[in-house]
């Protein structure tokens, strides 16, 4: 297969092709010809003589390194090593820093220099997946067909239903799959299934879906072990790195309750015995501020990193039970400057904003069901609420 | 992983072993290991395990398994709860 550089970025609406599906059943030759004129995404060759890379509004993404010819039109072959730009973007989306959403143009890629027997592998145009299915699939040659999820991962988008049977039927047209390879089999990560059916999509296009592992780094084991996953393959892991990985996703996500709950306890700090004294706001108020960053810390990255060593099943008991341990250790440590009221108001303000913290955890734990964490917060929340209080009222009658 | 298990007994999974055609697509997809093919039907052999994420009900061809899918995040039933609509995780890629 030959390169070139003839055609712009895959991009939704080029200017002259307008209606991609009635292009692709009027122009495109029978699989055989080289010279295809209709790319589904890109200008066909024939509208857009001897340009460039650059037009006008389109921007190349730096991953894609080269052009394939294909009977369906040109292709784009990703780069199967990841640029520090890449791991970079990794990080600011993780930290929430940046955009908040990191998508790139769904339809269809080259990894490798894929031919009409290779592989099709569906995925979500969420960077971050993409980007670490071409990293996984260095050395091997395959299809790689990119769903619009509007840039969320496979899992979350599978749930919205946005990564699911219908993208999946459109996508396939539109890549004009059926023409490209001789097979007619779609690989599916094993996370998307909860989106997809796949008889409807076999019906319905005539490829047929096979669930792929639910880590990509098993994909090459899998397409050399003609397409048979492990049962170990097929189990969502919670392992300490991933949950290590995830603790901050928890943090981002609280910084406004946190940044409220500063202001409120400041206010409240400077009650006292004359009424209201900033004195006392400023230095009542930073320790309360220390015992619930504490808590938020206890629950938010101690819990989620404990937690198979944690008793209890819900996370709400996993987190206060953390902040009890977390609480006792920080009056040992401070017992010089706590009378009782302050000390019992700390343990029981850590306990309850790390229960808090960690209940918001099951969202991004991979073994929680629905009807659990209802369940759990329906009891959680008002003893949380109610353990807060009496903290809270012990540390204001502390200062008279 | 056993040592990390959720709530027991709350799970809305139901297997209609009447209608199972046994074709195993069940436990293709679940991603924590709840069926187990027996003599041709589907059994539910770790019911606890189930995160009702509604992949096993959606791929059985012949409509033998239900589930109330939905998203288990706290943030999201919460929102369910102050919008009054069915929970959605809008947390981009986070979650
Ligand atoms: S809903 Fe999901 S976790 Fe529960 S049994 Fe079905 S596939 Fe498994
Ligand atoms: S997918 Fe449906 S028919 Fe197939 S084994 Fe499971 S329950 Fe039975």
């Amino acid at each position: 297969m030959s390169t070139s550089n003839c055609c712009p970025p895959p991009k939704e609406e080029t200017p002259c092709c307008p209606s991609l599906k009635e292009e692709s059943a009027s122009c495109c030759p029978p699989p055989a010809a080289t010279d295809a004129c209709c790319a589904p995404e890109n200008d066909s060759a024939g509208c857009c003589p001897g340009v460039s890379d650059d037009r006008p509004g389109y921007k190349l993404w730096p991953f894609v390194s080269a052009w394939l010819d294909s009977p369906v039109g040109q292709i784009p072959q990703v780069a199967t090593r990841l640029t520090p730009t890449d791991i970079v973007g990794r990080w600011q989306m993780r930290w929430g820093l940046g955009r908040s959403r990191y998508t790139i143009a769904p339809g269809l890629y080259a990894i490798g220099t894929p031919s009409d027997d290779s592989p099709v592998l569906v995925t979500a145009n969420y960077k971050m997946t993409f980007d670490i299915v071409r990293r996984d699939m260095r050395g091997h040659d395959a299809w790689l067909l990119v769903l619009d999820t509007k840039g969320i991962n496979v899992w979350c988008a599978a749930g919205k239903g946005t990564f699911g049977t219908d993208e999946i039927i459109r996508q396939v047209q539109r890549a004009n799959l059926q023409q490209l390879v001789n097979h007619r089999t779609l690989i599916v990560p094993q996370l998307g299934a909860p989106g997809v059916a796949a008889h409807k999509v076999h019906k319905a296009c005539g490829f047929k879906v096979v669930y792929g592992p639910v880590r990509s780094n098993d994909l090459p084991q899998f397409l050399r072990t003609g397409l048979t996953a492990t049962p170990d393959m097929r189990r969502v892991r919670f392992t300490i790195v991933d949950r290590f990985i995830l603790t901050p996703v928890e943090l981002v996500s609280m910084w406004k309750y946190t940044l409220w709950s500063i202001l409120a306890l400041f206010i409240l700090g400077g009650i006292g015995p004359q009424v209201f004294s900033f004195s006392a706001a400023w230095s009542r108020g930073i320790t309360a501020v220390a015992v619930g960053l504490l808590g938020l810390f206890t629950g938010a990255v101690i819990t989620p990193i404990l937690l198979p060593w944690l008793p209890g099943r819900a996370f709400a008991m996993r987190g206060a039970i953390a902040g009890l341990v977390i609480g006792v250790i920080g009056i040992l440590v401070f017992s010089a400057s706590l009378d009782w009221l302050n000390s019992l108001a700390l343990l029981l303000a850590v306990a309850a904003v790390s229960s808090w913290c960690a209940m918001h955890f099951t969202g991004s734990s991979t073994f929680t069901s629905p009807s659990g964490v209802e369940k759990e917060m329906r009891q959680a929340i008002p003893a949380q609420a109610a353990v807060l209080l009496v903290g809270g009222l012990c540390w204001l009658a502390a200062a008279f | 992983m056993s040592s990390l298990r959720y709530l027991e007994n709350i799970v809305t999974l139901k297997l209609d072993t009447e209608k199972c055609v046994g074709c195993g697509m069940c436990a293709v997809v679940c991603p924590h290991g709840v069926f187990t093919i027996e003599e041709r039907k589907a059994q539910v052999i770790d019911r606890d395990a189930c995160i009702e994420c509604g992949a096993c009900a959606g791929n059985c061809p012949v409509e033998a398994l239900s589930v109330k899918a939905g998203v288990g995040c706290a943030s999201a039933i919460i929102n369910g709860w102050l919008t009054g609509e069915e929970p959605s995780c809008d947390c981009g890629g986070s979650c």
